[in-house]
């Protein structure tokens, strides 16, 4: 019967039906990091359990890391706990750690793509929502809680109910200046914050087939603002010319009938799915949102929506919103203030977003009230982006040059927004309070979109920029 | 491990009006930096709290001190996968949340902690929010056995996924004895997959 990726991948990890109807999973690759890992190894002491498949469990730590002085012992007793608990858990269970003397240090979601871990047809699981990442490689991969981490240490398993899939096939190709982050804000924009919710979003069709695997990175990983827990795309040559040479990749001997595998994964043509959705690429402008929860975006020569645009139940919202901006309905985004760039994240924290970025910026200057930084994805990025001199582009410019992590994404770290910053950022989320400040204010947008915003002090299109070749 | 039945939880309500609350918001990310989930039920809503006037949020307002049950809108818990969000309203007294919708991870942390959250429809969610705000001593008692809410003169039909509510029915709803009993089969799994045993 032809199948679903999501299928063919659930059939081949299912252990078996538990009694209470759920599914048990197995997990191929479990994905570790300091903040929500601490207390399920507690949890595993508590109760005498021992890690079951060290060698299919990483770690690394990228949320509390501080970004500009990584010396240890970190300035902030409490980090410096945190990691010297990941350390010792990862010592007593066999556990492998990418730490900041490993030189392949990253964000989660950066690193297991990069050292090849992250593969086709695999379960992943992280502590963290935005796990949903490694899908780009045709994975099907969950973010879950510290308990459910518990679970997997202890079992290598999870209990899951059935997931529906949403096919989102998007036709056509990107126009120049738009970028895979304003086509998620726009499936965001279109489906709803909790569109998502109970289904599996598998992203087909000509755009994305066209994409690099740092762009389907991109979308895979804010299908959670979309309520989808899972987003993938089907493998391709694209994944597998990604993958080859990879250090956690299949050795060369074995590439060929891994790669077999991975053929046998994807989604057959005939497939069913429980919805279909279609979007046409070439119609996508760049984004930014306004509000506080992705959804609530508009293209940059868009107006703030007016509450007698919506519907009577998104009234609440859409005022809350706009109150805590403080902006008005109706007025354009384009010239609103910004007082930080920033550019990283694991959405938007790899190789290719620092070079479009470093695209615009290069022989320009941030505008002077303006503060902003460049946060690489991880330590393999930042060298090959030094190696290609993009430090020096950003740092001419004013751009602060930055070490791997989380960073401003969330601020569990020394980075955040100081009482009403404007933040143009290439994050993920605007959710209140969600860069460090309880009042600062998100804008997010493509890094391309962020450093045209640096430059301009201001949000202009980017579209309206030269980009200055080397 | 202890095998706790969760099948009926009554008590007062805390009504906490909004849609898409997100669990940054529940739980603000400085409050993550810590090695264990102690404490976490004083930073419950922190900025939220600390924005609006003395005793204005209905976390700080003493009419519902006490309560047990959280009620909420629609997608309640979206965005981060923090267990910490579920945590501290479970360690705030909190026994069962209502609402319209759970984001998942946030529904199924909330199982793996034995709170569960059920899902009314939006006018009956209103009509409850309405009841105890007009009277927050009002109980509501939620009747898993039967999936309603009662109180007041309300009957409300509420849902739950058919696992995670046979998982509070049976007791087994802390999933890692279940997912440790048959390991056998796990190993069965792992040595089947091409990746995991060689290609």
């Amino acid at each position: 019967m032809p199948s679903t990726l999501l299928e063919k991948v659930w059939n081949a990890h299912t252990v078996r039906k538990l009694p209470n109807g759920q599914t048990q999973l197995f997990v191929g690759l479990h994905l570790v990091h300091e903040v929500t890992s601490p207390q399920a190894f507690d949890m595993l002491a508590a109760r005498g359990w021992r890690v079951r498949f060290p060698d299919r469990t990483v770690a690394t730590v990228d949320h509390i890391v501080p970004t500009r002085d990584q010396r240890r012992p970190f300035f902030d007793a409490m980090a410096e706990e945190m990691l010297v608990a990941l350390e010792r858990n990862c010592r007593a269970h066999g556990i492998r750690l990418f730490d900041l003397s490993s030189g392949r240090q990253g964000i989660v979601h950066v690193i297991g793509p990069e050292l090849g871990l992250t593969q086709p047809g695999m379960t992943i699981a992280c502590g963290d929502s935005h796990t949903s990442t490694h899908g780009a490689f045709g994975a099907v991969a969950f973010g879950i809680g510290t308990s459910q981490v518990r679970d997997v240490l202890a079992s290598q398993c999870l209990a899951l109910d059935p997931l529906k899939v949403r096919k989102i096939d998007v036709g056509g190709s990107l126009q120049p200046g738009v970028y895979a982050k304003d086509l998620i804000l726009e499936i965001i924009r279109r489906l709803g914050v909790n569109g998502g919710a109970g289904y599996a979003y598998e992203y087909t069709g000509e755009a994305i087939a066209r994409m690099t695997m740092d762009e389907r990175m991109t979308i895979c990983n804010m299908s959670i603002e979309g309520g989808a827990r899972v987003g993938y795309v089907n493998p391709d040559d694209t994944t597998f010319a990604y993958l080859r040479e990879r250090p956690s990749a299949p050795p060369e001997a074995d590439f060929d009938r891994a790669v077999e595998w991975w053929r046998g994964m994807r989604s057959d043509p005939d497939a069913a799915y429980d919805d279909e959705v279609t979007l046409d690429g070439a119609s996508v402008r760049p984004t930014v949102t306004w509000g506080i929860n992705p959804g609530q975006s508009i293209y940059v020569d868009e107006r703030l929506p007016r509450p007698d645009e919506v519907p009577p139940q998104g009234r609440a919202a859409l005022e809350e919103a706009l109150a805590f901006m403080g902006w008005r309905a109706g007025e354009p985004i384009q010239g609103t203030k910004i007082d930080v760039a920033f550019l990283g994240s694991c959405t938007n924290g790899r190789l290719s977003d620092l070079r479009e970025a470093a695209r615009i910026v290069r022989g320009r200057q941030v505008a002077t009230h303006v503060r902003a930084l460049v946060v690489p994805g991880s330590q393999a990025i930042r060298i090959a982006a030094e190696r290609e001199g993009l430090d020096r582009v950003f740092s001419e410019a004013g751009f602060e040059w930055r070490g791997a992590g989380c960073s401003m994404c969330l601020a569990m770290n020394p980075d955040r927004l100081e009482g009403r910053e404007v933040c143009a950022s290439s994050s993920n989320r605007n959710f209140k309070g969600r860069q460090g400040s309880p009042s600062g204010r998100t804008l997010l947008m493509s890094p391309a979109m962020v450093a045209a915003a640096a430059v301009a002090g201001e949000v202009v299109d980017v579209r309206g920029i030269a980009t200055n070749a080397r | 491990m202890p095998v706790e039945q969760i099948v009926r939880i009554g008590g007062t309500v805390l009504p906490l009006r909004g849609d898409n609350i997100d669990t940054d918001r529940i739980i603000p990310a400085r409050y993550l930096k810590a090695v264990s989930f102690d404490g976490l039920e004083q930073h419950l809503f922190a900025d939220d709290r600390a924005q609006a006037a003395p005793g204005v949020h209905p976390v700080d307002d003493p009419r519902y001190a006490g309560a047990s049950i959280l009620l909420v809108n629609a997608n309640f818990g979206c965005g981060s996968s923090r267990e910490h969000a579920p945590q501290a309203i479970r360690r705030r007294g909190f026994r069962a949340v209502i609402g319209g919708s759970f984001s998942e991870i946030f529904f199924g942390n909330s199982v793996a902690l034995g709170m569960p959250c059920v899902s009314a429809a939006r006018e009956d969610v209103d009509r409850m929010m309405r009841a105890v705000e007009d009277d927050p001593s009002l109980a509501l008692d939620l009747d898993l056995t039967v999936m309603s809410v009662t109180g007041a003169g309300l009957v409300v039909a509420v849902t739950l996924p058919p696992g995670a509510r046979e998982a509070f029915l049976s007791g087994a709803w802390d999933a890692t004895g279940l997912l440790l009993d048959r390991f056998e089969d796990v190993e069965r799994v792992a040595g089947r997959l091409p990746y995991v045993s060689g290609w």
